[in-house]
């Protein structure tokens, strides 16, 4: 069995977070990446640009219906819910998910409901509690399950709370989890 | 081809959602799957409805249900220039383009309760044009369309409308455009003047008048591929040549079948010309 997509979610403390996870990967990366850092609605689209120094796979602020692409990394847009449907993304402007928008939860559910058992989720570094229940959905769905080890996060409020409520797969400190996806992706072929 | 073999809550939204259909010419069997899900379950939440199974059912047997869920699965989150960028490249763009035409008409599809609407026209009176446009407004919900057509909104939106308003280029004091009354304001009814209001369904109906603009923002995210071209096949027969389409921030006319028919206009803010 192989992973084909890697859901990510962090808010406070998270671009350094996704610098330093996103900067391990290797350019033949096999799987895609989506993510939500949550931001501020009005804010502009410096995020994507901002995180394309620091890794060699292409980041993309998602338009609507966009074509998920291994290798690729996916940025939720500002003031959109990211959402996945089998091969494509789509975008909403549905209220905000636990004052949320873009909203974590909504991303790993909508993924883990197209992708199974073939999605990785990943919760880091972050201040509320938006992902825990996206985390829970994509266990169950028999998904693999990874959060930052609160010690090394910058805000541990998130991590703590996925770890109380999920039987997560592995806890790790930041700097293990780009090599353990590297691992997982390329394990199962 | 083979029958797509459904998950058993799959299974039971598909039967929803060709229930809908069937029974009431509801259609929302083109729409995005994961967004419509989650309206879905969050009707099942509200209306304390266990299951889709039992949504089904009931929905099926009694009308008020059905059109609660109706309005349920439809989105309508709106402001007063929301995106500000776009009224800016509007402004620099469109209008004058629009400035050589005598008599021209703007389509609004989705227009929602009204306030996108509004911003246009304030901004088209603000560059002198608005005596020269009509604008039709239309969306598929009747109940939206009242509100749209009364033009009257909470007082505490009012700051961050203003601010937008600024944002977006506005030229006077936005205050001028309403008068305030207890909670509400409503606005300036020289406004309404030259919009028509009407139902109008993206997914059932056609075409009804050719037009210079066509704005359609935050609607077609809802809609799956093959609906979103069916769609964009209407806009396409519907605008005059080197007519205007103006998408949301983040939609794009790229993965569609009409990425060809129209050249960038305002790239960043989603400004089309039709190309012939």
């Amino acid at each position: 069995m192989s992973y084909e997509l890697i859901v990510i979610g962090t808010s406070l403390g998270g671009l350094s977070a996704l610098k330093t996870l996103l900067g391990a990967l290797p350019q033949d990366f096999s799987a895609a990446l989506a993510i939500v850092q949550h931001r501020h609605r009005e804010s502009d689209p410096g995020l994507g640009t901002f995180l394309q120094q620091f890794t060699v796979l292409p980041v993309h602020e998602v338009e609507d219906k966009e074509r998920i692409q291994p290798g690729h990394v996916y940025l939720a847009p500002a003031d959109y819910h990211l959402l996945v449907e089998y091969g494509y993304f789509s975008l909403s402007v549905d209220e905000p998910v636990s004052y949320a928008r873009p909203s974590i939860d909504v991303l790993l559910e909508s993924a883990s409901d197209s992708y199974n058992e073939r999605v990785i989720g990943v919760i880091l570094t972050g201040a509320n509690q938006d992902g825990v229940q996206g985390l829970a959905a994509l266990k169950a769905r028999g998904g693999m399950t990874i959060v930052q080890d609160p010690d090394t996060a910058e805000s541990p409020v998130l991590p703590k709370a996925a770890i109380a409520a999920v039987s997560v797969d592995a806890v790790l400190p930041l700097g293990q989890i780009a090599p353990r996806l590297m691992n997982l992706c390329t394990a199962g072929g | 081809m083979l029958a797509a073999i459904l998950k058993p809550d799959e299974l039971d939204i598909h039967l929803l959602i060709e229930g809908l259909y069937h029974r009431y010419g509801y259609d929302f069997r083109n729409y995005a799957p994961a967004s419509l899900k989650r309206r879905i379950q969050h009707f099942l939440r509200t209306e304390g409805i266990a299951t889709v199974a039992e949504l089904q059912a009931q929905a099926l047997s009694d009308r008020a249900c059905a059109e609660r869920l109706l309005l349920g699965l439809t989105v309508n989150t709106t402001a007063m220039f929301r995106d500000p960028s776009f009224y800016v490249a509007f402004r620099q763009q469109v209008v004058p383009l629009l400035r050589t035409y005598p008599f021209f008409r703007i389509w609004h599809a989705g227009c929602s309760t009204g306030q996108e609407v509004y911003s246009m026209v304030i901004l088209l009176q603000e560059e002198g044009l608005y005596h020269r446009c009509r604008i039709y407004a239309t969306d598929a919900n009747d109940r939206v369309l009242q509100v749209a057509r009364q033009g009257i909104y909470p007082y505490k939106q009012m700051q961050d409308y203003t601010q937008l308003y600024l944002k977006a280029g506005g030229q006077r004091t936005f205050s001028e455009y309403y008068t305030a009354n207890y909670n509400n304001v409503i606005l300036r009814p020289a406004l309404r003047e030259r919009v028509v209001f009407g139902e109008h369904n993206l997914v059932t109906d056609g075409s009804f008048n050719e037009f210079n603009v066509i704005i359609c923002r935050n609607v077609l995210i809802y809609f799956n591929p093959s609906l979103q071209n069916q769609v964009h096949e209407l806009f396409y027969n519907s605008l005059c040549k080197f007519g205007i389409l103006g998408l949301g921030k983040q939609e794009t006319i790229r993965f569609t079948k009409y990425e060809t028919a129209y050249e960038d206009l305002a790239k960043a803010e989603k400004l089309y010309r039709r190309r012939n």
